[in-house]
């Protein structure tokens, strides 16, 4: 692409030579520039903002390994992102691959540690192969294989001498692992296995880093020993030649072509692979729960299977943590623009209102505002559930699995559905510029939007929380509920007392809330088990309850949120106003949540309209309290201009002129008359269409 | 594959005339017939082909849009399509250009603000394309505020010309489709000055570019405003930036049918009323409503079908899993969306019917139904689009991972509708002006007799005090309760949030501090207007085997699934008790059984060929998975085995070279 000069545009339009346009611009942009509205809002907030930045990190140090990670990115100039969303297909996917060699390098030279590596890959804001290498390929590796395996593979994968992908899902299946059709049949004679997609369905058919870049693949196929199926299990295949790089004989590899987006995911090779008969040593099969011996047995190893839901929880743990980082981003950037955007209101001429100070724009914004918070604090507490879990695990303890499991699956759902939509009323909150694509908000969604389907659908995962759940209740007498899910053991008390508040302050309890959630949670599962109980095949009453069992999951995952956020402020948090600030957050977080699902909390029968009305109009004063540090708030994330990448959100609040001179870069402004407009456009104008060649 | 039609399966359970469901959903036979013939003309005429338009570079689509909107423009001149066909044609053509705003914006612009004289000189130009026109309204810092507008029109009574000038960087005007490469003219709304004194905002037609060479003219700035959402969707069109720098053009060049400029520098209003202009209001928002039922059941409809092909799970004895759409999680969110679809189908064309109404009225100078009409379309603009966009975005989580593809259409057609929340009254602004107009039309209550969608608040005592009747579930199939309990709650909500306003002092400041209470109370009202027109739609005859039955189930579907949604407004109000509710959702459930097996047969009767829809996903024939594996050959990323950037960027990093690479 030509590099595009806006003076120099500005300057070829300009006839006046006495008063230049670009001067003309330059003393606008000035100007502008004088006016920090950030600047004064700034001023306004209440609470210690380094302290705030500490507590959003978790801690000093991870606030200090993530700030110097994302400074790295912003300032060398490989990483520029804003030219993404103009290039082609194959030019964006080539400066893709150019970013991760630098960034490999960058890693090599300055011998980051895995944990800066992952920040700096993180802050490089470009999804690429090298995200299922490290992530998927390197883990299953770890997680499946034996000993041997391990010392055989994962030497060469950490130098990245192989770069692997992970391929489960294919063209005709997607969450249902067992539904896999891809064989990897035993030949004893040879003691290999045979890969093969026997249907057009069974082609692999999503992995990242598959189509032009992996050498190898984890791929998941239907283990057949002499006709019979033994489950689903990990094979290490090879795609490519190490030598050459082209495709092995019996595969077929390719890009499963463009995705939402501009940049966003198109910067990833998702690939479609094909097996025709495709040979491998049997040592190549994951064997560290089942083992297939040289004879054709097939043999489970005393491995508990349950290990495996070690990693699906650190999965998920990461999904969350994910969560409230591309929240925070599109936060960030509508509480900037929010306070420099004016609408309406101007009194005697005077400047128009800021947005951020229209009641309709803070029920909005703020909510999501504390969401990001919310869900910052439900990632920070599932990892120290995974570790509380790795343990256990290590001790053969399996107890806490199953509402581990259900407690991550739900927290995966409730924050990625919340950040999504999020996200896209953001870019509403930012009216007509957050489309454009230099607001930043565009790409965001649509880079963030796949984490509601992948890693276990959003509403599948729901499913699996209401089993639990109803399996819960109906367990009560004889098994004691525990974590998450210890509430409901209060059952009897919770389905009886009704809320006590009787002022909108009474609101500002932590009991409150927490009882009115719990109470609201456990009357809806209640309520599903005693109507499930009425169907004579329990499988067809879920089937024909599921979107109620839906909604019982949710306010149950509503509970877990909230209750963390309170949690978390029953610690000490240090710096001036930190604390204080948070607990508006936390409030408006569960009264927002009260409102917003108050049919819930009326239809159970726990809340009166009036109780239900004072939460509402709690809220509103609440606005009141966050509206004066809301750009303290979302400063805190500590998001550089790079990373949120958006001229909407800049730090400065400079957005104007920043807007006006991205716009100058567009192709399309290379010339003052347009490609294309000598050959369809002037034909029209000069009335000799008929004529012209289209 | 090839050989398994999923979908011949699905139409066979049909249980109504899809034949008479079409002219049902296109208005009449004619409307049917002359839409058919449009699409199929679009459809098959290969340089409307769109599948590669995702690939292009910005410079490469744009191009293509110039050729395409040449190409349709020389059918419509050669095969003399009439105005209403042309229309049709360019809907088809599916691409955002110049020429929407051309003909959607600048010609009845001219038209409802130009005087005789103007019109004669300037329509005949732009009806023939001589001149090719945009509409400038919205500045850099500027929306949907028109009277904070910075660019400035100034009477110069010496060389009678006024003088246009950008005073600010926020006076860019910033937005207007057309405007960046394209038109050759603007209607620019601009603060008129009059021996220095401000006279409100009026429209100017400026030209802007050469029409010898297409050059832009001495003292203006123009160019594109660059990328917006999605890939093509709106980056076919030149949405542009302007900046005047005291450009001077003649005065008979403002628009003056209202308000008049004389030679002498005096402003004359016209006898013409001003709210003539709220006529073209209605006939815009009219239009958009119309709009978010195409786009809603073209999302419905590749969602619908391709649940029907999806399996997942529930696969027993090795046989085929469960195809999506039997899953009540599916029911629960798709078919809502499908009622939708025809609810917003019904509501537009009664607003057709309420434009010509106005229209009517205002040649005959009665006024009377302004304001409620200015609200109610208002509304129904904000609530239709929301709730369209929202959907799309739904559909494409219910077309799961294979929604994500570019391939599957959804993300396209996401990223191409939701300006339409924002343009034409931002919605939320909108909602406000609908709660404003309610607050009033309770508070006048005692004296003022509320008319047409507003006539229920005429019975607010009755309404406060009567609760739901409803005992059984079969007891919410019936039309009156329906729209009882809407009426009733919306009733409840506006009182309520005029009771909490008399509470300030001030009550601009009320209005303020309530505003999200508002919003709610006139969602409230604009979903009752929706729910009673589709019920009215009912009352009506509609020919056709079944036809009647299966949209009486799509009506009670959209009622009783946003009774749902809402319980909370319904139950808060204390019309609806708790077990009420429930029956209601236990309703909802049995409906959407009725509903499954017409599912396929309710979206092919919306007839939109596979060029329209351009979706692999929603395709006729239910053949997805080959076409979906033949269509991703086409990236250009699978020109070659090893990839462009292979050599230089990855093989040193297997090689353990990268410290010595160029990088």
């Amino acid at each position: 692409m030509v590099t595009c000069d806006p003076t120099k545009w500005l300057v070829q339009a300009s006839h006046k030579p006495k008063e230049s346009k670009y001067l003309t611009y330059l003393r606008l942009a000035e100007a502008m520039e004088g006016v920090d509205y950030l600047r004064e809002e700034r001023k306004k907030a209440q609470f210690d903002v380094e302290a705030m930045k500490v507590a959003w990190a978790g801690s000093r140090q991870a606030f200090e390994v993530s700030d110097r990670m994302a400074k790295l990115v912003a300032n060398d100039p490989v990483f520029e992102k804003f030219s993404k969303p103009m290039l082609a297909r194959k030019e964006l996917f080539k400066n893709t691959l150019r970013k991760a060699a630098y960034a490999r390098k960058l890693i090599n030279d300055l011998r980051l540690t895995e944990e800066e590596a992952k920040w700096l890959r993180h802050y490089i804001d470009e999804p690429n192969y090298t995200d299922l290498h490290w992530e998927m390929f390197v883990p299953a590796i770890e997680g499946q294989g034996t000993n041997e395996q391990k010392k055989k593979w994962l030497p060469l994968a950490q130098t990245m001498q192989i770069i692997g992908t992970y391929a489960q899902t294919e063209l005709g299946h997607g969450s249902n692992v067992q539904g896999l059709e891809t064989t990897a049949t035993f030949d004893r004679q040879t003691d290999e296995f045979v890969m093969h997609s026997p249907t057009l369905t069974s082609s692999k058919w999503w992995p990242g880093g598959m189509a032009k870049v992996a050498t190898h693949a984890i791929v998941y196929a239907r283990l057949i020993i002499d006709g019979h199926f033994h489950g689903v299990h990990g094979f290490m295949v090879q795609l490519r030649s190490l030598e050459d790089h082209s495709p092995l004989p019996g595969l077929t590899l390719g890009d499963i072509g463009m995705k939402f987006g501009h940049g966003t995911y198109n910067t990833m090779d998702n690939g479609v692979l094909r097996f025709d008969r495709l040979r491998i040593p049997r040592n190549q099969m994951l064997m560290r729960v089942s083992q297939v011996t040289k004879e054709g047995k097939y043999v489970q190893s005393d491995v508990p299977r349950q290990l495996l839901y070690g990693t699906m929880v650190s999965v998920r743990q990461t999904i969350v943590v994910d969560a409230s980082k591309a929240l925070s981003r599109a936060v960030c950037i509508a509480t900037r623009y929010s306070v420099v955007r004016r609408q309406f209101g101007s009194r005697n001429g005077g400047p128009e209102t800021q947005v951020i100070d229209y009641k309709t724009q803070q029920s909005r914004l703020f909510p999501l505002l504390a969401s990001a918070y919310a869900f910052r604090f439900v990632g920070e507490w599932l990892k120290s559930l995974y570790t509380d879990v790795k343990q256990r695990l290590e001790a053969n303890d399996f107890s806490t699995l199953p509402e581990t499991h259900a407690c991550t699956a739900g927290l995966k759902a409730l924050t990625t559905a919340a950040t999504a939509d999020g996200i896209e009323e953001c870019r509403k909150l930012c009216g007509g510029h957050g489309y454009l694509i230099s607001s930043g908000l565009p790409e965001l969604f649509a880079f963030y939007v796949p984490a509601c389907s992948y890693e276990g659908e959003n509403v599948v995962m729901m499913l699996q929380v209401a089993r639990f759940l109803v399996k819960t209740v109906s367990n009560l007498g004889s098994k004691q509920p525990v974590g998450t899910a210890a509430y409901l053991e209060r059952v009897a008390p919770l389905m009886k007392n009704n809320c006590a508040v009787q002022t909108g302050e009474d609101w500002l309890t932590p009991d409150a809330i927490l009882e009115a959630f719990e109470a609201r949670a456990a009357r809806m599962i209640v309520g599903c088990c005693q109507r499930l109980a009425m169907f004579e095949n329990p499988e067809e009453g879920f089937a024909e309850l599921s979107t109620d069992l839906v909604e019982a999951s949710l306010a149950h995952c509503q509970l877990i949120a909230v209750s963390v956020f309170i949690q978390k402020l029953k610690q000490e948090i240090p710096g001036n106003g930190v604390k204080q600030s948070l607990e508006v957050l936390c409030y408006v977080y569960a009264l927002f949540i009260l409102h917003k699902h108050q049919g819930d909390f009326l239809a159970v029968g726990y809340l009166t309209p009036k109780q239900a009305s004072l939460a509402n109009e709690q809220l509103r004063t609440l606005y009141s309290k966050v509206r004066p540090n809301a750009i303290a708030l979302v400063d805190s994330f500590n998001h550089t201009d790079h990373y949120l990448s958006s001229v909407l959100g800049c730090y400065d609040g400079n957005v104007y002129p920043k807007l006006y001179e991205a716009a100058l870069k567009d192709p399309l402004n290379e010339s003052d008359i347009a490609d294309g407009i000598q050959q369809y456009v002037q034909p029209i104008l000069k009335q000799k269409l008929h004529y012209a060649k289209l | 594959m090839e050989g398994v039609d999923y979908l011949s399966d699905e139409r066979k359970k049909t249980q109504f005339d899809v034949e008479a469901m079409k002219v049902a959903w296109a208005g009449s036979r004619e409307a049917l017939q002359l839409s058919d013939r449009m699409a199929k003309l679009v459809a098959n005429d290969p340089a409307f082909e769109k599948f590669t338009r995702p690939m292009m570079g910005r410079k490469e689509l744009m191009k293509n849009t110039l050729r395409k909107a040449a190409h349709g423009w020389k059918l419509i001149v050669d095969l003399r399509l009439t105005e209403e066909e042309a229309k049709w044609l360019r809907l088809y053509i599916d691409e955002p250009a110049y020429t929407d705003l051309h003909w959607g914006m600048f010609v009845p612009a001219i038209e409802g603000q130009g005087t005789e004289e103007q019109k004669k000189k300037w329509l005949p130009l732009a009806q023939k394309m001589q001149i090719i026109g945009c509409y400038a309204q919205t500045e850099l810092g500027h929306g949907s505020n028109v009277q904070g507008l910075e660019t400035t029109a100034t009477f110069d009574p010496r060389t009678d010309e006024f003088v246009i000038h950008s005073p600010t960087l926020t006076s860019s005007k910033w937005w207007p489709g057309g405007l960046g490469k394209v038109s050759t003219h603007a209607v620019v709304y601009a603060r008129l000055i009059v021996g220095g004194e401000f006279h409100g905002v009026h429209g100017f037609i400026v030209q802007l570019r050469s029409l010898e060479d297409h050059s832009p003219l001495p003292g203006i700035t123009v160019g594109d405003i660059g990328m917006k959402f999605g890939n093509g969707a709106y980056n076919t069109m030149d949405n542009g930036v302007l900046r005047f720098d005291h450009v001077r053009i003649p005065r008979d060049q403002m628009l003056m049918r209202v308000t008049q400029v004389t030679k002498e520098a005096k402003i004359v209003q016209s006898d013409v009323p001003r709210q003539l202009i709220y006529g073209t209001m209605v006939y815009v928002r009219q239009t958009i409503v119309a709009d978010a039922s195409k786009a809603l059941s073209r999302a419905v409809c590749i969602a619908t079908r391709y649940s029907a092909v999806r399996r997942q799970f529930g696969s027993r004895n090795g046989g085929p899993e469960t195809q999506v759409i039997d899953y009540k999680t599916q029911q629960s969110r798709l078919f809502p969306l499908l009622a939708s679809a025809y609810a917003f189908r019904f509501v537009g064309e009664w607003l057709k019917w309420l434009y010509m109404d106005v229209k009517q009225r205002l040649a005959a100078n009665d006024f009377s139904t302004l304001p409620e009409a200015h609200a109610c379309t208002a509304g129904l603009k904000s609530l239709t689009t929301t709730a369209t966009a929202d959907g799309i975005e739904e559909c494409r989580k219910l077309c799961g991972g294979h929604g994500y593809l570019v391939s599957s259409g959804l993300p396209e057609l996401f990223a191409v509708y939701i300006p339409a929340c924002t343009y034409e009254g931002d919605n939320v602004v909108l909602l406000l002006q609908v709660a404003r107009f309610l607050v009033k039309t309770v508070s006048e209550l005692g004296y003022k007799k509320p008319v047409g969608t507003t006539a229920y608040m005429g019975r607010v005592a009755t309404l406060m005090q009567n609760n739901c009747a409803v005992q059984t579930a079969e007891g919410w199939l019936n039309p009156g309760a329906i729209v009882e309990a809407f009426e009733s709650r919306a009733a409840r909500m506006a009182v309520r949030c005029g009771r909490q306003l008399a509470k300030f002092e001030n009550p601009e400041e009320g209005f303020a501090e309530l505003s999200a209470d508002l919003v709610e109370a006139a969602v409230a009202h604009c979903q009752l207007i929706v729910v009673s027109k589709f019920v009215e739609k009912l009352q009506q005859d509609i020919p056709g085997k079944g036809v009647k039955q299966t949209l009486e189930v799509l009506c009670y579907v959209y009622a009783l699934f946003l009774l749902h949604k809402h319980q909370g407004d319904f139950l808060a109000t204390g019309y609806l008790t708790p077990k009420q509710a429930s029956l209601a959702n236990d309703q909802l459930r049995t409906l959407y059984s009725k509903v499954r097996p017409n599912a396929i047969a309710l979206v092919d009767s919306f007839s939109y060929t596979d060029h329209y829809l351009g979706s692999i996903l929603g395709c006729y024939d239910g053949n997805v998975y080959p076409k979906l594996y033949e269509a991703a050959w086409k990236d250009p990323l699978n020109d070659s085995d090893v990839v462009d950037g292979f050599h230089e960027y990855v093989q040193p990093i297997l090689k353990q070279k990268v410290r010595t690479a160029k990088l």
